[in-house]
């Protein structure tokens, strides 16, 4: 056999730039810094934050799926309230510590997400989403209409459940706070280890050209399904956290579309779709507006609808890609470049012309 | 005979699904525009019926007089300034309909509150046709059914047998080379807005009649009129009309088994359709 790679120039794929050493720091300080929270910072602190990486999880989870692998989602609150609804059942059917119930969300949310996708990916692009949104639909009048899972109403979580995970309130609280840092980090993490590899590669091609793309031999459909199977696990497991904070679910706060889906779209679509960084500065800039505009309640949401459009129609590629396209950033490493090993045997090349 | 009366019901029903799915199919036909916002505009529509009603002390059809012309012109507007500036890419035109729809909801909220509204259109409300003492058919319901069925014929014949039908296929078969034959496509994707608002019109001010609206009632009737056209086949208006019907009886016979199931059971039939049959009763063009 010879040695195929012997006779072309010894090369290797680079994905870090100097940028996105100087990012990779940043990032490793703020996740240091963020942990230590629960040592000095306050409740409401805490309780903020939490709902930031919520948020943050979220918003990078659908930017996955409509950024990179071109499924626009309107129905993910269908995972959002199955992975609530998960952890609830199984603390108080099976007794388990509510903590177990996270683990099972993302299996229960990645097993149900199996045969959704498969049916919805009959349809194409905008279709899709609406058929994204009758499953969601679907899912809120089952849990409506089930007496055992509360019904209308829904179910609460007793104290006890609760004193299960700790003792302490101050321990309690720190765990919990923990957990949803390390969803945030892990949920980010995953989606930049994804990206790097043949999977992400492939993404990335369907996101620029699905035609082409599948000229070159991406199986088009079955990057699309891991990638919304992964994405619904995910999206269950960080549902069944705010719901367990929340002690109490309906079928209405649990599939949401507007708590779960429209903000996470106009955050991505602000900070940038298509761009890990986007939904991170998404979520920042929404908690910055929020805290000023609070009190206009449903004002709020058409200043934020009014911005989306404006940055859809005149830098579609959102605040981040902006940015990145003008002065080279990447917070990731997540570029593409080819470096040769060894300098490369000169061998002039008469270019025409 | 309750069984009859039922699928009477259902059927009747489904010519107003047809109607919201007609127009929802006239654009993406145009230009391959989904409007997420289609169900809102609905609801618009019948917020402005309900005002008109009220500012002339007129019935809701005769209100269509005043709405089905502002509506129109409201869309050819909406589409020159907005709409066509979203066109080309996937997402641009999804995500800006979907940001309008949140808009229209939250402005409609600020501007007239979460009440309910109904369009109340008098005594033919209650008036039917008695065929034996256990079968009737509504007058207001087969009204509607007519009006539908008479407005998807219009859009056939104008599509296929005028001038700026032959324009709107042209447009919508190759963009670029209708263009260079002299048409000019902003105006064209402009009316056949205009258009398809002048049907959502209509069918607003129907369903208003029919049940209670609120600001939050769009994206239900978006989902209706979505399901009957890919139930029906994309590209085909005669099988939008199948698939309102197919949708308007699921939720018929649904409503008979539990009174909380008739949604349920149009979405179960949707994805049985989609499962068994993804492009459609009577498909034209592929999913």
């Amino acid at each position: 056999m010879s040695d195929v790679s012997g006779a072309l120039p010894r090369a290797k794929v680079v994905h870090s730039t100097f940028a996105s050493h100087v990012g990779v720091a940043f990032w490793a300080a703020l996740v240091v810094a963020l942990i230590a929270i629960p040592y000095w910072g306050d409740r409401q602190m805490m309780r903020l934050l939490t709902e930031i990486y919520s948020f943050v999880a979220l918003a990078s989870l659908w930017n996955l799926l409509a950024g990179y692998a071109g499924l626009v989602s309107v129905g993910q609150q269908a995972f959002v309230g199955l992975g609530g609804y998960t952890l609830y059942l199984c603390a108080l059917w099976a007794g388990f510590n509510p903590l177990l119930g996270l683990p099972l969300a993302g299996v229960i949310g990645g097993i149900i997400s199996i045969p959704i996708v498969v049916l919805l990916l009959k349809l194409r692009g905008a279709y899709f989403t609406i058929g994204s949104w009758v499953v969601a639909e679907v899912f809120l009048q089952i849990f409506q209409l089930v007496p055992a899972v509360g019904g209308g109403s829904g179910i609460s979580l007793p104290a006890t459940v609760v004193l299960s995970i700790a003792k302490s309130r101050s321990t309690r609280e720190s765990v919990i706070y923990w957990i949803f840092l390390a969803l945030a980090v892990a949920v980010i993490g995953v989606i930049v280890i994804l990206l790097r590899t043949r999977y992400g590669l492939a993404l990335q091609a369907i996101r620029d050209n699905e035609t082409a793309a599948k000229s070159n031999g991406i199986d088009v459909n079955r990057a699309r399904t891991v990638v919304f199977v992964v994405a619904a696990a995910a999206t269950a497991m960080v549902g069944s956290m705010v719901f367990l904070q929340k002690l109490s679910i309906t079928p209405f706060s649990a599939f949401s579309i507007n708590d779960w889906t429209v903000n996470m779209i106009f955050i991505t679509v602000i900070g940038g779709i298509g761009r890990v960084e986007g939904p991170i500065l998404g979520t920042v800039i929404y908690f910055v507006l929020r805290e000023f505009l609070a009190d206009l309640a449903s004002a709020y949401l058409i200043i934020l609808g009014v911005v989306a459009i404006g940055v859809m129609l005149k830098a579609p590629k959102g605040i981040w890609g902006y940015v990145a396209d003008r002065f080279g950033w990447q917070l990731f490493p997540l570029a593409r470049r080819l470096v040769r090993d060894a300098p490369l045997r000169t061998k002039s090349v008469r270019t025409p012309g | 005979m309750e069984v009859v009366q039922v699928i009477v019901q259902g059927v009747l029903l489904g010519g107003l699904y047809a109607l919201f799915a007609a127009g929802l199919s006239l654009i993406f036909g145009v230009m391959r525009l989904v409007n997420i916002a289609h169900g809102d505009l609905i609801v618009v529509a019948a917020y402005f019926a309900y005002f008109t009603m009220q500012a002339f002390g007129i019935g809701p059809f005769t209100s269509l007089i005043i709405v089905v012309p502002v509506i129109a012109a409201f869309g050819y507007v909406l589409q020159r300034c907005l709409l066509n500036f979203a066109l080309g890419d996937d997402l641009p035109p999804l995500l800006v309909t979907f940001g309008l729809s949140i808009i229209i909801q939250n402005v409609l909220l600020l501007l007239f509150t979460h009440d309910s509204r109904r369009l109340y259109a008098g005594p033919i409300e209650m008036a039917s046709w008695k065929f034996t003492p256990d079968f009737a058919i509504g007058v207001l319901p087969l009204i509607q059914f007519g009006a539908a069925v008479l407005i998807i014929g219009g859009l056939q014949l104008l599509f296929y047998r005028t001038k700026i039908g032959r324009n709107f296929r042209a447009t919508s078969d190759d963009p670029a080379i209708a263009q260079l034959m002299g048409i000019e496509n902003r105006h064209i994707f402009a009316l056949a807005m205009a258009l398809s608002l002048a049907v959502v019109a209509i069918a607003g001010v129907f369903i208003a009649v029919r049940t209670t609206f609120n600001p939050f009632y769009g994206p239900q009737l978006l989902i209706f009129g979505f399901e009957a056209v890919i139930m029906g086949g994309l590209g085909s208006l005669w099988g939008t009309l199948a698939g309102g019907i197919l949708l308007g009886l699921a939720q018929a016979v649904g409503g008979q088994i539990n009174v909380g199931l008739p949604f349920t059971a149009g979405h179960v039939v949707f994805l049985l359709v989609l499962f068994l049959r993804p492009q459609g009763l009577f498909p034209k063009v592929s999913v």
